[in-house]
This record gives C-alpha cells, structure tokens and sequence, in this order.
C-alpha cells in the first residue's frame, strides 16, 4: 500500500477520517486525498460554533490545481479548528492525522461512527478506487 | 464526443507514471510523479519536457499565401523573414478573438501555422472560409507531434543531439529541417513558459526516438517531465495569455492588452481592423490587469472583483505562484475604477479577500 492508512481513526469514502476523543471528533483529510490533491495551499475552516452535518461540506481544501470539499465525517458542533493550517496548509500534507488535523467536533450521535471505514475496509476501498 | 486521442508519447507518461486526464480529447499527463510545484521549479531552474503534441500545425503555401495571411491576422507580417516568427490574434470582424497563433515564415509562399489544440477544428475551418487566390491549405495536426524543451538547461540538452549550433538561435526564431538525433525536425526558439527553451515537431513516425534521445540527454541535465497543471501555472506567471481565459469571441485582443501585436494601421484590411480601430478610439469597460492576493486566497477563474459594494471584473487566470511564493490572477477590470483603487476585493465563496494591482508580467526570467 503505497498510502498510509492508520489504525485508531475511521475513514469516508470521501477520504476524511475521524477519531473519537470522549465526545470530540478529530477531523482530518486522509493520506490518500492529500497525495491526490497535492500541495496544499489554502484551507477555508469553518468557525466555531458551526452545526456539520454527516456528508456534508464543512472545510475547503486548496491545491494548486484543485478546490476540494472537506466534507464533515458526522453530525455535530465544531469546538476547535486547527488555525496553524491558515498560514501552514502544507501541513497536510506533511502529517494528515497528526498535525494537518482540521477541526473538532462535539458528536451528536457516536452510532454514526459504526457506518465509517475502518482499516481493512478503507484499504480495500482505496485500491478500487485507485485502480479506476 | 470522439473518444480521447493519444499522442505519440502516450507510452511514455504512463511509463514515467504521469497522471493522464482528457484535456481537449487529447489523454495527456497533467502532471508527473514530482507534482506541479516542483515541476514549475524544475522548469525555471533546470529544464523540463512537455508533450504538446494536441497543439495543432496548419501549412499555409502559395503565391497569396502572405496576403492571405494579411487578412486574417491582426499583427503584420511583412517585415517578417524567412526563419522568423510572430504571434498574432486571429479576429473575427466584430474583433473577437478566433484563436492566437505562431507564424513560422519558411518563405515567402509557405508558411506554418501553428495553433491552440481545442481550437485546430474551428481555425481550419475559418481560414477555408476567408481563403482567396493562390493559397493551399493542409491541416498537418495529425501527422505532427511536439515537445517543448524549457528551462535555463535546454540548450545544453539540445546541443547534445545535433551539429546545428543552437546558440546562434535567437528567441522566436526557428529552423525548418534539423536532425535531432536521426529525426528531421523543425526546431524555434519558442515556449509558453517565460523560460528560455526549444519547440521540437517532428513526424508521429520519429516521435518515440526522438523522446527517447532528448530523455537521455537529459540525464545529465536534470531533465524532468512536467504536465499540462505546470504549464499552466507556467504561462500564468509569464503572463501569457491562454484561449477561452484571457481571449475569446467575446474578449478583443485589445482588452488583453495585446496591443504591440495588433497592427492597427496595417496598410492592408484585415479582419477585426475596424471594430478594434473603433474600440482604441472609444476605449473599453473592461481590461487585462495583475492582480496580488493581499491574504492568503487562491483567486480562480470567474471569481468576480469588486471595489467596495461594485463588481467591477472578474478573475480569468489564478494561481499560487510557486516561483513567487504568491497568490496571483489576471483579471479583467473596469479600467476607470481600477486605475484609482489602491485595493480591491477579490470574492471567493462569498467571502472578500483583498488583493491589489500589480504590474504584469510577474514573473519575467533574467536575461544572460
């Protein structure tokens, strides 16, 4: 597998992942999404206080070539956004599930969680989607 | 719509696992494994290789070949020697923009046109619609193929190849007959990137060896390839201008700010002369400016501009600068307000972000 796909987080078939901190989400862009968009250059966060809403558009991501929709794993309230991403997007490129986080949410329905990709599934869907 | 072409380089992105779209009908990388801004860095600093095979070449010969020629373009050619080339709008009467094109003078009955890929079917058939006297037309599009070799190392790669002396090539020149490693090749002094560089076209049948030589001349060089996004982002910061962004049907050469390329007083008609004549006279509502992101944005095609509560032009080319490390647009702005606004506002999703003007090109190479 070419892209790195971490256990301990759950994926959309958007390529966002999610991590489940108590009741906060932490948000991301996977691996796979930062390889294809390439170099980041702009990221649009939503403010705090915002109501995401599962599949969703809750953050914009800018390539060079590309505006790419961040699209909001689950359902809930944002509490924190990642502000080093405003003058270091490449920052997710450089650590998608670490520092390249992108916001936080307080989560309304952790059931949500049941219906995204974990490890396996992920890496499965990826290798389909890489191969059309 | 016909299923995409491929150019006679096809094999080779894949094999140096380009990422293929469908741009125009023609399946070309729009960029390589690097990606897009080291390929700009590479283009600027060292010298790449790009397929512009789409780009469409027609040959133009006969004895009214060059009144012909008078005719349809807006820049005069007749100073233009043999070995030389100019670029020109092609105008429609209303003065709207058909395509902009390189005109290769081999001599004074034959000449080779080169043309925008998308835009080969239209032309052609434009100039069979406007053609007179003794003029044979031939659409050569699909028997040639093309690379541009750009950057500050492509002469040293070149020279490798052949026994012509390169150096003496001076910028929008060119050769008709070269042998580049075995293949007959025309070669200009040509390029849509701002950098110093080559165009190479040769015949589809020569096209794999030839790649295959300038590659491996290459090496020492450090040639790399670079796709359509860099090219792009390349001319942008040149700022040239591109078909369908910065001219169209609806955009004259003049609102493009083309000016030292339109020959107004031509001493023959030509078409667009007297709209355009018309439009210099009256002026315009809305030109070709620079614009500068003030903060972090990235302003892309059609995002409106405004000043204050006004909407005053929209964005036609935008883009990070990877050379410049900026946020830059060309845009087309109402001139009387543009010209007395220390800043404007450029709108991205509903939301202004400001940005100023600034001179154009922004991004010029330093000559030797």
């Amino acid at each position: 597998m070419k892209y790195n796909i971490i256990d301990g987080v759950k994926y959309t078939k958007k390529h966002e992942w999610a991590r489940l901190e108590g009741s906060i989400a932490v948000v991301g862009l996977s691996d796979y999404a930062q390889d294809k968009l390439g170099e980041i250059v702009f990221v649009e966060l939503p403010d705090v206080g915002t109501e995401v809403e599962a599949g969703k558009g809750s953050a914009v991501i800018e390539s060079v070539k590309a505006v790419a929709d961040l699209y909001a794993p689950v359902d809930g309230t944002v509490t924190e956004v990642n502000e080093d991403l405003l003058d270091q997007p490449e920052l997710i490129n450089s650590d998608p599930y670490g520092e390249g986080w992108v916001y936080k949410v307080e989560v309304k329905d952790e059931s949500q969680f049941d219906e995204l990709m974990d490890v396996p599934a992920y890496e499965k869907f990826v290798v389909e989607e890489d191969e059309e | 719509m016909s299923e995409a072409k491929k150019t006679p380089f096809y094999e080779k992105h894949v094999a140096l696992e380009g990422k293929i779209v469908d741009y125009s009908g023609w399946l070309l990388p729009v960029q390589y494994q690097k990606g897009l801004v080291e390929e700009v860095h590479d283009t600027r600093n060292r010298a790449v290789i790009f397929d512009v095979s789409h780009m469409g070449e027609v040959s133009v010969e006969g004895k009214d070949a060059e009144e012909f020629l008078q005719k349809i373009l807006v820049n005069d050619i007749s100073r233009l020697k043999d070995n030389a080339i100019i670029y020109s709008p092609v105008c429609y009467p209303d003065g709207g923009v058909v395509d902009d094109i390189l005109i290769y003078r081999i001599n004074e009955e034959n000449f080779f046109l080169v043309v925008n890929a998308a835009n080969t079917d239209k032309d052609y058939a434009w100039f069979e619609e406007n053609v007179f006297g003794d003029v044979k037309l031939q659409n050569l599009s699909p028997e040639y193929a093309q690379i541009a070799l750009q950057g500050p190392n492509s002469e040293a790669i070149l020279q490798q190849l052949t026994d012509t002396p390169l150096g003496e090539m001076k910028n929008y020149h060119f050769l008709p007959s070269v042998n580049i490693a075995g293949v007959d090749c025309i070669v200009s002094r040509t390029g849509y990137t701002g950098e110093d560089g080559f165009e190479v076209y040769c015949k589809n049948q020569g096209a794999s060896k030839l790649w295959d030589a300038v590659w491996e001349a290459g090496q020492k060089h450090e040639l790399s390839p670079a796709g359509l996004g860099a090219r792009d982002v390349l001319r942008l910061e040149a700022a040239m201008p591109l078909y369908g962004h910065e001219l169209s049907k609806e955009l004259t050469p003049l609102q493009a700010r083309l000016d030292r390329f339109v020959a107004l007083d031509k001493t023959v008609n030509f078409n667009g002369q007297a709209a355009l004549k018309k439009q210099r006279e009256e002026g315009m509502n809305r030109m070709l400016y620079g614009l500068e992101m003030l903060e972090r944005g990235v302003p892309r095609e059609g995002y409106p501009v405004k000043v204050g509560d006004q909407e005053i032009g929209w964005v036609s080319s935008g883009s990070k600068s990877p050379t410049l490390d900026k946020f830059i647009a060309m845009a087309f702005l109402d001139p009387v307000i543009a010209d007395q606004s220390q800043e404007l506002e450029l709108v991205i999703r509903n939301r202004s972000y400001r940005a100023r003007i600034t001179k154009l090109p922004f991004y010029r190479r330093k000559k030797k």
